[in-house]
């Protein structure tokens, strides 16, 4: 059974394409009001999740619930999304493209090209509300197309690559857009390939690989998954305070003096290691404790190789 | 702030048809796709030109001029050798001869009813000869008396014996019209409809393609799909162009008037088809609509499951061939009328509209033109759901870059792996 406590919920997606399985029993749980990423590479299914979210197709098998409706169409007009594949009609006014948007789903024309121009003064777009999409840059008329997404003002925004194509300057918009809307209750749920994004904004994350989710759940639980990392110089490199690290901890010999150990912080925590390397007289030189990054998490969750599609999708984008 | 009362849920097929079909008619007034969809007749009317020579020949197999006889039993049978022994020299100048009535003594012919009689001779008789030999009565429309005059006037001094250089006198009685140059002006009539049908399509055919690699090149399609019905969509852009269709209408039929006026142009004067002209006119509208929304729909499916406009552009050829087939096959099924090609050509939803236009040109009743009507619309559903559907399943399976699964409409209409 699917509870009403969540902005999406769904069990068991699978989508198959003439006998490709797209996506392969995906299980997802996105609070309300949460930023949520999906992560993984080109082609790891996060279109195709995110398509079936919302009933643009249907499932072969599973279920789904958003915003409490078990039909996606049913809550069509609290449902906002940016599609990976941006699209504008490039002979449209910027603010009549905005009120488009907001008609299809369901706001009236008037009351869209009135907040469409609004909305394009509080952003600092307001010199081109007159001007047509073709007249705009690439960054600016995906900035158009965002507003579009938002002008009905819905209760969950579903962005698909939403990052892909803007220059920093306009990313670092984006993300504040994205917390702002969090902040406002909104629920925001974006694909990325780019784990810095999502460990940026997100609370709770999907990793997805090969059309299956691996993980699913807070950031925090995710970087959890790999035990922090105690980085530790000695000028001793033998004595009695060797007892206290890992049986398998091998120093990495200075060429001038002591040694670096690099080893996962042991359950009894920093305390009692410390303890036994001040009375042990190792000399410490310097000690850091390295919580995980999502990064090692990723690799740690999805593997190697679903690491390497990751960054390979990140470098085609940056080409 | 007070907002305006929300829509709830997906907006309904028709509302968001709407939504599209606004978006579409506004864009096209003012594209200038538009000034060449008002200049675009100027190269179908040569085509249609070419195609009314076609044309041509097909009235003229319905066109077979026939000649009733109403005589007495022996000026029936000199008519008739008279005839005979004149075709060899003179071949397809004689009308054919039927008889209609041997007449006993004192009987009086009655050739105007006979011409109103459709049950005579299938309704195909162009005028009368009653009287006698000596002095026959041609009875017909004055058109075609004039036209007749001399062969009847040749035949009948040969039946009497007599050589071509003393013709009898033909009396002369005209009537308002003859059931056979009824069927005859009705065929001009319900040529011209399926001339313009024609043209008018044609032309719409090239706007909707245009529309087609418009929306495959603004990639809205995904946004469109999330929000509305496919449906929607399909019937929004299907009745954009409807509507942009009947404003080129308007303004050629307002240029054509007033060039008319101004005497730059002759308007060709038909005849009252069967169902007279409101009738006509209005079946003619909704065969317009349905001929167009058949074939659009068609299109906008096909058009939708490209993967890139050249496919569509390549489509161009095809469709102008297949227009052209559907017109030469209806214009074909109107001069068979009641056989089994007019029966298949006004079943066939692509031909339908202009069979069933020709129909109401020629022959009378209305509720075969309902029925035809609402099965036109039941084919124009059916495409479009069949569209949506396969759009559904064939187009929205991966995302811009694709999974190696994305196909082009070849394979897709192949349904190859």
């Amino acid at each position: 059974m699917l509870s009403n406590d969540w902005a999406i919920e769904a069990r068991g997606l699978v989508k198959r394409f003439d006998g490709f399985t797209a996506v392969d029993g995906v299980d997802l749980s996105v609070p309300q009001g949460a930023i949520y990423g999906i992560l993984g590479p080109n082609g790891a299914g996060k279109t195709t999740t995110l398509r079936m979210l919302q009933g643009i197709i249907d499932p072969d098998s599973g279920m789904r619930r958003i915003l409490g409706a078990d039909r996606p169409h049913d809550v069509a007009h609290r449902i906002g999304y940016l599609p990976e594949e941006r699209g504008l009609y490039p002979t449209m006014k910027t603010y009549e493209a905005i009120a488009f948007m907001g008609a299809l789903r369901g706001l009236p024309l008037a009351e869209g090209r009135r907040r469409g121009k609004a909305m394009m003064e509080e952003h600092g777009l307001s010199y081109a509300i007159d001007r047509q999409i073709r007249q705009l840059s690439k960054g600016m008329a995906q900035q158009v197309q965002i507003l579009g997404t938002l002008v009905h003002n819905p209760d969950l925004v579903i962005f698909d690559e939403p990052f892909s194509g803007l220059d920093a300057l306009n990313q670092g918009k984006l993300e504040k857009m994205i917390r702002a809307l969090a902040a406002g209750g909104t629920t925001v749920i974006f694909s990325t390939h780019v784990i810095a994004h999502a460990e940026r904004l997100c609370d709770e994350v999907a990793i997805i690989a090969g059309g299956r989710v691996p993980f699913a759940g807070p950031v925090d639980v995710a970087r959890d998954r790999i035990p922090a990392q105690v980085r530790l110089e000695t000028r001793q490199t033998q004595g009695p305070w060797r007892a206290a690290l890992p049986p398998d901890a091998r120093p990495d010999h200075k060429a001038d003096r002591g040694a670096l150990w690099s080893f996962p912080l042991p359950d009894s925590g920093v305390e009692p290691l410390l303890r036994a390397l001040i009375e042990g007289e190792a000399g410490i030189l310097s000690l850091s404790i390295e919580r995980a990054g999502l990064h090692d998490a990723f690799v740690a969750i999805a593997g190697e190789a679903a690491a390497r599609a990751l960054g390979q999708s990140s470098e085609e984008e940056a080409a | 702030m007070m907002h305006p009362p929300r829509h709830q849920g997906r907006l309904s097929t028709l509302a968001g048809a709407f939504v599209v079909a606004r978006r579409d008619f506004v864009a096209i007034l003012w594209s200038r796709s538009f000034i060449f969809f008002l200049l675009g007749p100027l190269f179908p009317l040569f085509v249609g030109a070419m195609a009314g020579s076609i044309g041509a020949h097909v009235e003229n197999a319905v066109d077979t001029p026939q000649i009733g006889l109403m005589m007495a039993g022996e000026d029936i049978d000199a008519m008739l050798t008279a005839r005979h022994a004149l075709e060899p020299a003179l071949r397809d100048d004689l009308p054919d001869l039927v008889v209609v009535a041997r007449l006993r003594p004192g009987e009086k012919a009655d050739p105007r009813g006979a011409l109103a009689d459709k049950s005579i001779n299938g309704g195909n008789l162009s005028a009368i000869i009653s009287g006698t030999a000596k002095a026959p009565v041609l009875t017909g429309t004055p058109g075609r008396l004039a036209a007749w005059q001399g062969p009847v006037a040749l035949i009948a001094a040969r039946a009497t014996g007599h050589g071509p250089d003393v013709l009898p006198d033909v009396a002369l009685a005209p009537t308002a019209t003859s059931t056979a140059a009824q069927a005859h002006n009705r065929v001009l009539t319900a040529q011209g409809g399926q001339t313009l049908l024609f043209l008018l399509t044609m032309l719409l055919a090239g706007m909707v393609l245009s529309n087609l690699m418009e929306e495959k090149g603004n990639k809205v399609i995904e946004i469109l799909a999330a929000a509305i019905p496919m449906e929607s969509v399909f019937f929004g852009k299907l009745f954009a162009m409807l509507a942009i269709s009947f404003v080129g209408i308007g303004v050629w039929a307002v240029s054509g008037a007033a060039l008319s006026m101004l005497g730059w142009v002759h308007i060709p004067e038909l005849v009252t088809p069967a169902l007279g002209w409101p009738l006509f006119i209005a079946l003619g509208v909704a065969y317009f609509a349905m001929a167009y929304l058949v074939l659009g729909s068609i299109f906008l499916a096909i058009g939708s499951m490209a993967n890139s406009v050249r496919e569509i552009q390549t489509l161009n050829m095809p469709v102008t061939m297949g227009q052209l087939m559907v017109f030469f096959f209806a214009s074909y099924a109107m001069a068979r009328p009641g056989s089994g090609i007019e029966i298949a050509a006004m079943v066939v939803p692509f031909s339908s509209p202009f069979a069933m236009l020709a129909r109401a040109a020629m022959q009378e009743g209305l509720w075969l033109h309902l029925a035809a009507l609402g099965w036109q619309a039941l084919w124009v559903a059916i495409f479009v759901r069949g569209g949506a559907a396969l759009f559904r399943k064939r187009v929205m399976k991966s995302g811009p870059q694709g999974t190696g699964q994305k196909r082009g409409l070849i394979a897709a209409l192949r349904g190859k792996k």
